[in-house]
């Protein structure tokens, strides 16, 4: 009985052990590169501890009334124990401390996460204001991303300027989907009658790895994307680089796009102004078989949230 | 069952003969909690409703579709029909079979004809107005949260004329009592969701 | 010919040889079962005693063997999901057939395992612990068990005819609609799960009216056993949680079938409002599987640590405010779907309130040992493992309740995880260990303890290399649903060890499996009717219990109502003998059977879309309901003799 208890004792801060050394750069989640993603893993270390002692002691009453009375006839056997109200007390108000000591953080994370974080350093050239907004839309199974200020699309990659924070909006053509890139920050849904937003912005250059987790169909474990990170002179001479040596994004091109498929990451140098309207699928059949009745059913969601994302 | 003891019986003597055995204690129990099952139902037919009352989608909207006359007469062919169902547990109670049969065939009757006018409402709405159920996520909501209350009447008919049948062939006793009873708490109960479409549906889309 | 041969292709499911492996051996084993019946002229006992039984201890029977075999069902396919994800890149299973196994697996685990295993326990203990003939309503019991049976009868079907579900467990709008996902598997998981869930609903009325106005003499509320009060709030949870998700079924299955925009895309549907409408009733699920084990656990734990359960009151207290708390958390099963951060925040901050009634359980739990006489048997050890790991589960799932930190946790490994440490760790080590705690008094005889204490060692060492190690996946960027993953970003070893734990378990049950074969003709008979100084009233008949239960309907006075008795007896207090009186039981009945099976009929025609099968189904459970309506001949008496004899042979009477 007691060795086993050992033994699990010792295999969880094994695990522990490995997770404070040696990897930690494969737990994307514990590995923050960027200030979003930061404060979230801060706010994941601090209930980590908390959590940690919960289960310590939990542990420790566990094995000492085990070892104690786990025998046939045990000293101090009462069967008369069945209560005590002061310890009872006791414990109920531990947990409630406890989640006091969680809640003050997580509100204080919650609310900060609809502004955007401080940037670390100058916008490039290529934008005029501060922050740099990036359309994402989710295909199954592929993720397109449109820049609306510098008029250039891309697909399954999105390079961003690092240190600036960057406004992603998101939406989805047909199945739910989230956007998830731990190294930068957590997630947000995909939906087709509602625009979504997430503030994410990288500290340094680099390649971070993100991929949709809501699971959307056949291709889905697929639909992976990379974010870069640029200074903000790479990034310049990246947009450039695009609209001079890429495809132009035709509509043909894009129906061809929205098809339920994986592809290989794309770049163009512009594309058509109508799909800047992130017309979701039945929108987008009802316009091509000329039905009027979804384009109306696109009002719709207009007042119920479409218009926001214009704010 | 046979738990009950001996002043437990001579307590349910002064009870009201649904009441008077054990077992039809427990089923009037049970069906209050059916009940309330069956408002959580309802309430959540009402929630889906309400949320998408403006989601018309271009198709016809509360405004275009309703008119006040024929829904004023399912109003009250469906409250008569709950006051007559009423009556029949006044004869039950005065031990009067006659009675309570022919106000449960009234019963059945109007509830009949609520279904006519309703039946005849939708067919306006989904073949002469061009709106069925599959134009919009409105009348998706309207169709399915009123159809439910439709086919709760529908059965509840079935239910009630089953009950008329045994209460012609063996009369008042404690088995039929708590049947009639519980079938009046039903058809109660569909009148209570009736005002709220009335109030929720109805109202609410005339005026907004 | 070439229609025919077309519409074949298309009802049966093709092209996989694991799928055609399945085909023979369901051939195979129906021959075999059709065979023995008929060779051993079972068929009229089968359905005399089996099919038509309204007894309580019988159903709950039925229920526990057709858990364990959907057990064995959703553990397979828990095995082929893990050889899938062993390695980077394997072609075990393609993406489809990936897809359509974790979502059987899921409805299957939940739906299939988890509530009926908890019913079957609750049809055999409830009665018997508040000292009852029987249930409220023991012909809508049957009701209950036949429907749970069919539903998942043609759930089971779609694996074979037409193509399983493939939407997951949760099944997401608009993906689970007709545009994306065509095809007849999405209504199997919609009509299936239905039918189901209409038993659950009634099961829920039943057992509050059956606790509420059914107890002993003398036993009021705050001295019921504390399973019996697990099962008195789950039953209003179930009640109040089930309509919502019947409506929200109903309505997908409209959007599907008839072209409705509840869920869609299209026409101004809202996908979000499945969302919300499932996990309103998803989120109370969870504890209608969770709070009856919290009772199997007080039950045990009192029993061997020889003390009544420490807090009782307290205790009771915890459980109304987690079933009220749990109809106010849904939404943290979706804090990354654009609400706003009050919303968020609301939900964040009752979600953590629910570790407040949980942590003061588990220290409650942990005081019921302290100066106990701790005895280690099986069903002991199962409830004793449940301490630790599920509080690890509680703790990540405080975790999880942080809504910031959620959008890191929200649908990766980590979830996984932690939802696996609730519901394994809870329910399951719950169920197995009220399955060898009650085993006697459903059969007459003891598990095995050498082959139970192995199947534990095992099952639980393996479920901890199995999800421990997913916590960190989780937090690697590896997310729930992916059918395969490439080779280098570390996954793969994790993964590796995650297989091997998940095959641990699987020799695990295999070891409980074979020890039900081998006790059946080895067990130690319990001739006592109380094993294991127990303390509440179901010991204190003999095992099996007799079809009526008490001979004498027991009159209580304090808690732990046998436990005083037997504190009576020790102090030399004799018993009167009282006279037998005639017992009034319920009579079998068919209707029960027949109707579900017109349920099946009915389900099996709407998931083709074929209505001249589906509205005859239909028309046949309005005249079963209506033929149970002139039913007035349902019970009988049981006379003195044959109660004599009964309890002489038991012997309870000299």
């Amino acid at each position: 009985m007691k060795k086993t208890f050992k033994m699990k004792v010792l295999g969880a801060l094994s695990l522990l052990l490995v997770l404070l050394t040696g990897c930690s750069n494969h737990i994307a989640v514990l590995n923050p590169q960027g200030p979003v993603a930061r404060e979230q893993y801060h706010l994941i270390v601090w209930s980590l501890i908390m959590m940690s002692l919960v289960l310590a002691v939990v542990l420790i009453i566990f094995i000492y009334v085990l070892v104690r009375f786990g025998r046939k006839n045990s000293k101090d056997y009462n069967p008369n124990d069945t209560g005590n109200r002061k310890l009872e007390i006791v414990w109920m108000l531990i947990p409630v401390l406890i989640c006091v000591a969680l809640a003050v953080p997580t509100l204080k994370v919650l609310f900060s996460m609809d502004q955007p974080p401080k940037a670390t350093a100058e916008a490039p050239r290529n934008f005029a204001g501060k922050t740099l907004t990036i359309d994402v839309t989710s295909v199954q199974w592929k993720w397109l991303f449109r820049y609306p200020e510098q008029n250039i699309e891309t697909v399954n990659y999105v390079v961003i300027p690092k240190g600036v924070p960057v406004k992603f909006r998101l939406h989805a053509y047909d199945a739910m989907n989230a956007f998830w890139v731990p190294e930068l920050g957590g997630q947000q849904y995909t939906m087709t009658d509602m625009p979504m937003q997430l503030w994410l912005q990288a500290d340094k250059p680099g390649n971070y790895l993100g991929r949709s987790s809501n699971y959307s169909g056949k291709g889905f474990a697929k639909m992976d994307f990379h974010v870069l990170a640029k200074s903000s002179n790479d990034f310049d001479s990246w947009i450039s680089d695009i609209k001079s040596n890429s495809p132009a994004l035709t509509m043909t091109k894009y129906r061809e796009l929205l098809k339920p498929n994986n592809v290989k990451p794309m770049a163009f140098s512009s594309y058509p102004k109508e799909i800047e309207k992130n017309l979701n699928k039945a929108q987008m059949e009802g316009k091509e078989s000329g039905k009027s009745d979804s384009m109306k059913g696109m009002d719709m969601s207009g007042d119920s949230g479409k218009g926001g994302h214009h704010e | 069952m046979a738990a009950s003891t001996l002043t437990e019986s001579e307590k349910r003597k002064n009870m009201p003969l649904e009441y008077s055995t054990e077992e039809g204690d427990l089923r009037i129990v049970g069906f209050w909690i059916f009940l309330a099952a069956e408002l959580v139902l309802f309430s959540t037919l009402f929630a889906t409703y309400l949320v998408l009352q403006s989601h018309t989608a271009g198709a016809p909207t509360a405004k275009d579709l309703f008119k006040i006359n024929p829904v004023m007469a399912e109003t009250i062919v469906l409250l008569v029909s709950s006051f007559t169902c009423g009556l029949g547990t006044l004869e039950l109670r005065r031990h009067n079979t006659k009675g309570l049969i022919a106000w449960l065939v009234v019963t059945v009757i109007l509830g009949l004809a609520f279904i006519g006018l309703e039946a005849n409402e939708f067919y306006s709405y989904a073949v002469h107005e061009g709106a069925p159920l599959s134009s919009s996520a409105f009348l998706s909501g309207f169709f399915i949260l009123l159809g439910t209350h439709g086919a709760h009447v529908t059965l509840g008919i079935f239910w009630v004329t089953a009950i008329i049948i045994q209460l012609a062939q063996r009369g008042i006793t404690a088995v039929t009592a708590r049947k009639a009873f519980m079938v009046g708490l039903y058809w109660h109960f569909l009148d209570v969701v009736w005002i709220f479409i009335f109030t929720a549906v109805y109202l609410t889309g005339l005026v907004i | 010919m070439e229609n025919i041969k077309t519409f074949l292709s298309h009802f049966f499911v093709t092209g996989d040889p694991m799928i055609y492996g399945a085909d023979a051996s369901i051939a195979l084993v129906s021959v075999a079962i059709v065979f023995v019946l008929t060779y051993f002229k079972k068929w009229k006992w089968l359905w005399r005693e089996w099919l038509t039984t309204v007894d309580h201890k019988r159903i709950g029977i039925m229920y526990i063997i057709a858990a364990l075999l959907m057990l064995f069902r959703g553990g397979v396919d828990a095995l082929m999901m893990r050889t899938q994800l062993a390695l980077p890149n394997m072609h075990f299973l393609n993406s489809e057939h990936y897809n359509q196994v974790f979502t059987t697996h899921g409805t299957i685990m939940i739906i299939f395992v988890a509530m009926p295993f908890i019913f079957g326990l609750m049809n055999i203990a409830v009665p018997l612990q508040i000292g009852a003939r029987d249930v409220a309503f023991p012909f809508l019991n049957a009701v209950s068990f036949w429907l749970f049976f069919f539903g998942a009868m043609l759930f089971n079907l779609s694996f074979v005819i037409g193509g399983s579900p493939d939407a997951g467990w949760s099944s997401y709008a608009p993906y689970a609609g007709a545009e994306l996902n065509p095809g007849v598997g999405q209504n199997y998981y919609l009509i299936g799960v239905q039918i189901s869930g209409i038993g659950s609903l009634a099961t829920g009325i039943n057992f509050l009216v059956t606790i509420a106005k059914m107890r002993a003499p003398g036993m009021t509320l705050f001295k019921m056993p504390l399973f019996t009060w697990s099962i008195l709030i789950t039953s209003i949870i179930v009640i109040f949680a089930f309509p919502a998700f019947t409506v929200a079924l109903a309505l997908m299955t409209i959007d599907r079938l008839f072209g409705a925009h509840f869920f869609t895309i299209a026409s101004g549907g809202s996908p979000m409002l499945w969302a919300n409408l499932f996990w309103f009733w998803g989120h109370p699920e969870v504890y209608i599987v969770l709070l009856p084990v919290f009772g199997i656990f007080s039950e045990v734990i009192a029993t061997f640590a020889h003390k009544a359960l420490f807090g009782y009151v307290v205790m009771i207290w915890s459980m109304i405010a987690i079933s009220v708390l749990s109809f106010l958390t849904w939404l943290h099963h979706f804090f990354t779907m654009g609400n706003t951060a009050p919303v968020n925040a609301f939900f964040s901050l009752s979600t953590m309130l629910i570790a407040i009634p949980t942590g003061v359980k588990i220290f409650n739990w942990l005081f019921t040992l302290n100066k106990g006489r701790i005895e280690f048997t099986t069903p002991m050890l199962w409830a004793l493992a449940f301490i630790p790991n599920f509080t690890v589960g509680g703790v990540t799932g405080v975790m999880l309740a942080m809504a910031p930190a959620d959008y890191q946790y929200h649908n990766s490994d980590f979830l996984v995880a932690h939802f696996h440490s609730t519901l394994i760790a809870g329910t399951v080590f719950g169920v197995f260990c009220g399955l060898h705690y009650w085993w006697p008094k459903m059969f007459g005889y003891l598990l095995n303890e050498k082959l139970g204490k192995w199947s534990f060692w095992i099952f639980m060492i393996s479920y901890n290399i199995c999800f421990m190690p997913m916590y960190f996946l989780g937090l690697m960027g590896m997310t729930r649903r992916m059918y395969t993953y490439p080779a280098g970003l570390g996954w793969g070893p994790i993964n590796f060890i995650i297989t091997i734990g998940a095959f641990g378990m699987g020799l695990g049950f295999t070891i409980m499996a074979a020890n039900i074969i081998w006790s059946a003709i080895h067990g130690k008979r319990d001739t006592t009717g109380d094993p294991w100084d127990g303390r509440t009233l179901e010991w204190s008949t003999s095992s099996p219990a007799p079809e009526y239960n008490f001979a004498h309907i027991p009159v209580v006075s304090t808690r732990d109502a046998f436990e005083a008795m037997k504190e009576e007896e020790r102090k030399g207090v004799k018993r009167r003998q009282l006279p037998f009186e005639p017992i009034h039981m319920p009579n079998n009945s068919g209707i029960p059977f027949i109707m579900s099976a017109f349920f099946f009929v009915a389900g099996f025609g709407f998931v083709f879309e074929w209505y001249w099968m589906g509205i005859p189904g239909l028309i046949g459970i309005v005249i079963c309901l209506l033929a149970r309506s002139f039913v007035y001949n349902d019970h009988h008496h049981i006379p003195t003799d044959e109660i004599e004899r009964t309890e002489r042979a038991a012997g309870r009477f000299s």
